[in-house]
């Protein structure tokens, strides 16, 4: 069984395999990831004025007061601002937006309403940002990296298995992005980071951060154990990490 | 099939942005300043399978956006009118984080590989992409827009 809500601005998808006769099961384990998803939204969004995050915003709620996941998320993004030199920031003049991190966060969590359910088998993608768990139809889960420059191809298809995938990026693709401080010079000439860890909150926040360190963030994610990294240029040029090809289809089935 | 509803969805709802500013602007009855008599006939807005709007939809010149919020940076646009229509986009602000002085001088690690990117036609499951700085860019260009009509 497999649904698309669009939840926090972007299409999420859940699938749960299974034979037809466990559908309502199904149906109801659906609806309480996207029920989980909807209540992150209310609290986080920084478009709906009565969540904690605008509250706080505007000085109405102090950090203290806040709840348990706000509060969370903050020891989060503040442990992650240390591990990556300072790449990943929620607070800007003044105001936090915690959203870079609380997708991944809340997918994760979304995946142990699954796991409590005793669901092994399925995947939660919120706008590209993927958890997998265990199979589809006897095999490891396949996840296309999508081509940046023609959004209805893939350049890569992995094989992946309880880990997450998660793609940071601009939208627009192949654009060439000059610095308005730097006349002629390229603010960035990467377009596009995909990151597989162990993990989709783990995946999207190094994910993001090593993007915002455009050319270097590949480098990043080569030196973290347990993750691997495939980044595009805007020539359409791809690194890759050093244990990155263990997950490429084509690879994985020749080995 | 994945891969699909995700692009519909992200097409459409730039799609529908760009439509709702159409008719908004259709409806305003605003003439085009270009007086070139240029119609609104972008691809998006064909696909609604209507008549387009007579008249630009646009006055000619350069509008600059608000500076949105894409999460790890601001992104600000400049739309380009020219002859009433949206004929570039221009990136004033976009997320750059290379102000801040860490160093994490290890690229060009000899591990790394490089190759161009090819497209594959194995089937997947599901499709990883990013989506981070669409909607800060859809705030930023309303915004220019907006103000391309007035």
């Amino acid at each position: 069984m497999r649904q698309t809500q669009i939840i926090m601005g972007m299409p999420i998808t859940v699938e749960i395999p299974g034979p037809d006769g466990e559908a309502s099961e199904a149906a109801d384990a659906l609806e309480a990831v996207f029920a989980y998803l909807r209540q992150v939204d209310e609290t986080f969004s920084t478009y709906k004025e009565s969540s904690e995050i605008s509250r706080i915003n505007r000085g109405e709620l102090g950090l203290s007061d806040s709840s348990e996941d706000v509060r969370t998320v903050f020891a989060l993004s503040q442990q992650t601002r240390e591990e990556t030199g300072g790449y990943f920031a929620i607070w800007r003049d003044g105001h936090c937006d915690p959203s870079g991190l609380v997708k991944g966060w809340a997918i994760h969590n979304a995946e142990a309403l699954l796991q409590e359910r005793g669901y092994r088998d399925y995947y939660i993608d919120a706008g590209g940002d993927i958890a997998l768990g265990g199979l589809k139809d006897g095999r490891a889960w396949r996840v296309g990296i999508r081509n940046p420059f023609n959004r209805a191809e893939i350049v890569k298809a992995l094989t992946v298995t309880n880990l997450g995938v998660a793609t940071s990026g601009t939208a627009i693709r192949g654009q060439h992005i000059y610095d308005p401080h730097q006349p002629g010079i390229l603010a960035s000439d990467i377009v596009s980071l995909t990151v597989i860890g162990p993990n989709v909150y783990e995946a999207d926040r190094f994910a993001t951060a090593g993007f915002a360190m455009g050319r270097r963030g590949i480098s990043f994610i080569e030196l973290l154990p347990g993750f691997e990294g495939y980044q595009i240029d805007t020539h359409g040029m791809a690194t890759y990490t050093s244990g990155f090809e263990r997950y490429i289809v084509a690879y994985a089935e020749r080995n | 099939m994945k891969k699909l509803i995700v692009s519909v969805a992200i097409i459409g709802a730039f799609a529908i942005y760009v439509l709702t500013h159409g008719r908004a602007s259709a409806s305003s009855g605003l003439p085009g300043a270009s007086g070139t008599g240029a119609l609104a006939s972008s691809p998006t807005t064909t696909t609604d399978g209507g008549t387009p709007a007579a008249g630009a939809l646009f006055k000619n010149g350069s509008y600059t956006g608000v500076s949105a919020d894409a999460q790890w940076g601001y992104v600000q646009v400049q739309a380009i009118i020219q002859n009433g229509k949206l004929a570039d986009v221009k990136f004033l602000q976009y997320p750059n984080h290379r102000s801040r002085s860490v160093e994490i001088n290890t690229y060009a690690m000899p591990v790394l590989t490089s190759e161009a990117v090819q497209a594959q036609s194995a089937q997947v499951d599901v499709v990883s992409g990013a989506t981070d700085t669409a909607f800060a860019f859809m705030q930023s260009l309303d915004d220019a827009l907006t103000q391309a009509k007035a």
